[in-house]
């Protein structure tokens, strides 16, 4: 059926989209956009089997195979950042998943409409803040001289004297994951306490009559009836096992963390446009692009297997 | 056997008083320690900078004073690179909800014979990059390096936001869209009239990520504008801030050295001080608008969460 309502059965794919041309002026140069600037950048990546010399066009550059990967594995700095982002990552998960789904069950316990509201605007709060205004609060709040924590800890006798968070590697993967955690808890929050509106309501009637308590519901209803959702988030940040983040690592790092702060992609950056190895920085960013989608692919096909929504 | 009963009754009635107490209590000192690192730096803002030096400010200003805000509007160069910010942001916004609501009304029809191509290539653009270092070259030979048009340009579709929009749009009876067909209206006509109306509620979600987005952004500046002053956006301005009094040098001096004291040298000021005020400048545009689209983000994330 064309728009008027006549029944055409033999309108070609060209005649078809000669009727539906607004369609195509909304839509093409747009897609045209979209693959300028996400798939065009792809061909760069035949820079990391390169000798890349910017001076040089394409055809003149020294083609030098795996190179850059092999030496990538050697490389002690690559290794180590490797080890930084996968142990990140691992921890902001974790911090941030436990959080999530404590908060969103402890909100959904809270019966009085105001109270409710105005704690939720407030946990929302810092994820509006930039990185950079983050960074800034976490600097002095863990400041030597005078920064709450070291203040608190020091007049609850915990600690003697103050300690130099930001200058112990030990304590910046801990520092980035509660950073992570404050800045995100809320936010993520939503998402579960909205699955938890969906839970059938007669289902905690029944577990009243059964003589539940509250914190049986939470764990025998409310938790399971949210189970997917947590299953769906937790598959999918699978894909993001690669992703530490970048700006907070980059703006609290200095000379005395950064064997335990750097990232790949602070790597990326420091090899690539500070040092112009681009060849170097482009084979990390590549190999960190490939494993993140593989890994994509495969909490997809994860999800499928185990009856959840599709994801991609 | 009444008594018993009610008892029990009794008991559990307690327990749930302390129950509700506890979370309270709990969720009470959540707000705390989120509400505090901000708050503090907007007492320091307004502390008057040489009595912030003696330390220990924590809830109440001591000595209130508006010279922090007054040396940082008389900066030149603050005030420049807010003018920056706020262009972008608006820019980038209505670009980028007109340019994604339009795509996703043309891909929302189900006639239209390249939807399912140009959907896919739209959704994989989420999964592929290709790094930094090819992008940087992409936007070097778009002649975009030390261009303001680079803040823009680069964001104005995003799949993301599409896949908000277009679940949103789903949610309108086709029957509309046919009748004003009927009508003899075009798509274009129709998007404009009858579309863009009826989705305010998740283009008013989807303006406030995009705005926030752009806002916030300071690492664009820092590889593709940082040779152009004039190009500096807010957020960098205070990132090189803080890098440069990162390690606590909290002599006028100093602030001279950032070019701010030179502008107001009558007032003292001190690094730790501008620090504070402008940090409370970057931060509050967006946190005096938040709260009025609460209600919102759970659409934004409920339909495009699990798609992330």
């Amino acid at each position: 059926m064309n728009q008027n309502g006549v029944k055409i059965q033999e309108k070609t794919f060209l005649q078809k989209l000669k009727l539906q041309r607004q369609l195509f002026y909304m839509s093409a140069p747009l897609i045209l956009y979209v693959i300028l600037f996400a798939y065009i950048p792809l061909w760069g990546w035949t820079m990391a089997f390169q000798n890349f010399k910017p001076a040089r066009n394409f055809f003149q550059q020294e083609w030098v195979g795996i190179k850059w990967f092999l030496f990538l594995f050697k490389d002690d700095n690559f290794l180590k950042v490797l080890r930084n982002t996968i142990a990140m990552s691992l921890i902001n998960l974790s911090f941030g998943y436990i959080g999530a789904i404590a908060l969103a069950l402890i909100l959904n316990e809270v019966k009085e409409r105001f109270f409710k509201r105005t704690i939720q605007t407030i946990s929302y709060l810092p994820h509006f803040l930039s990185w950079v205004i983050v960074s800034g609060l976490v600097a002095s709040m863990l400041s030597v001289e005078d920064g709450a924590i070291n203040q608190l800890l020091l007049s609850l006798r915990l600690i003697k004297e103050p300690i130099m968070w930001l200058g112990e590697p030990k304590y910046f993967w801990w520092i980035t994951g509660f950073t992570y955690l404050w800045k995100e808890i809320g936010w993520n929050s939503i998402i579960y306490l909205a699955a938890i509106s969906g839970i059938d309501p007669t289902l905690y009637e029944v577990a009243e009559i059964d003589g539940c308590g509250r914190l049986k519901k939470m764990w025998y209803i409310t938790l399971p009836g949210i189970k997917s959702t947590i299953m769906v988030l937790l598959i999918m940040s699978i894909g993001h096992i690669l992703d530490a983040g970048f700006e907070l690592q980059f703006l609290l790092r200095n000379g005395l963390i950064q064997d335990y702060a750097d990232t790949i992609d602070i790597y990326v950056l420091t090899f690539g446009l500070n040092s112009g190895n681009y060849s170097l920085a482009t084979a990390a960013g590549m190999f960190k692009n490939i494993v993140n989608i593989a890994l994509i692919f495969l909490a997809n096909f994860l999800a499928k297997r185990m009856g959840e929504e599709r994801l991609i | 056997m009444n008594r018993w009963h009610n008892m029990k009754y009794y008991r559990s009635y307690m327990n749930d008083l302390l129950f509700d107490f506890g979370i309270k209590v709990l969720l009470v000192l959540l707000a705390i320690v989120t509400l505090y690192p901000f708050w503090n730096t907007i007492v320091v803002s307004f502390n008057d900078a040489t009595d912030t030096l003696r330390g220990g400010l924590t809830f109440w200003p001591r000595k209130v004073s508006f010279q922090n805000y007054k040396a940082v509007f008389a900066s030149g160069t603050i005030y420049h690179a807010f003018l920056v910010s706020v262009a972008r942001v608006l820019l980038s916004t209505v670009g980028n909800i007109f340019l994604t609501s339009m795509l996703a009304y043309a891909l929302s029809r189900k006639e239209y014979v390249l939807r399912k191509q140009f959907t896919f290539i739209l959704i994989l653009s989420m999964y592929v990059s290709a790094g930094l270092i090819p992008y940087y070259f992409l936007i070097r030979s778009l002649g975009l390096i030390n261009s303001f048009w680079v803040y823009v340009i680069p964001g104005l579709v995003n799949a993301f936001n599409f896949i908000v929009i277009r679940t949103y749009m789903g949610t309108i009876p086709d029957s509309l869209v046919e009748s004003a067909r009927i009508d003899g209206a075009e798509d274009f006509l129709i998007f404009i009239r009858i579309i863009l109306p009826l989705i305010t509620p998740v283009l008013a979600t989807v303006a406030l990520f995009v705005a926030v987005g752009n806002w916030n952004s300071w690492f664009d500046t820092m590889i593709f504008a940082s040779g152009r002053q004039d190009l500096s956006t807010l957020q960098y301005e205070l990132m090189k801030f803080l890098a440069s009094s990162q390690n606590q040098a909290k002599s006028a001096a100093d602030v001279g050295a950032m070019g701010m004291a030179k502008d107001y040298a009558s007032s003292i000021v001190t690094p730790a001080s501008i620090r504070a005020a402008i940090t409370v400048v970057a931060a509050v545009p967006i946190l005096v608008v938040y709260p009025f689209l609460q209600r919102y983000f759970v659409i934004g994330l409920t339909v495009g969460g699990v798609k992330e």
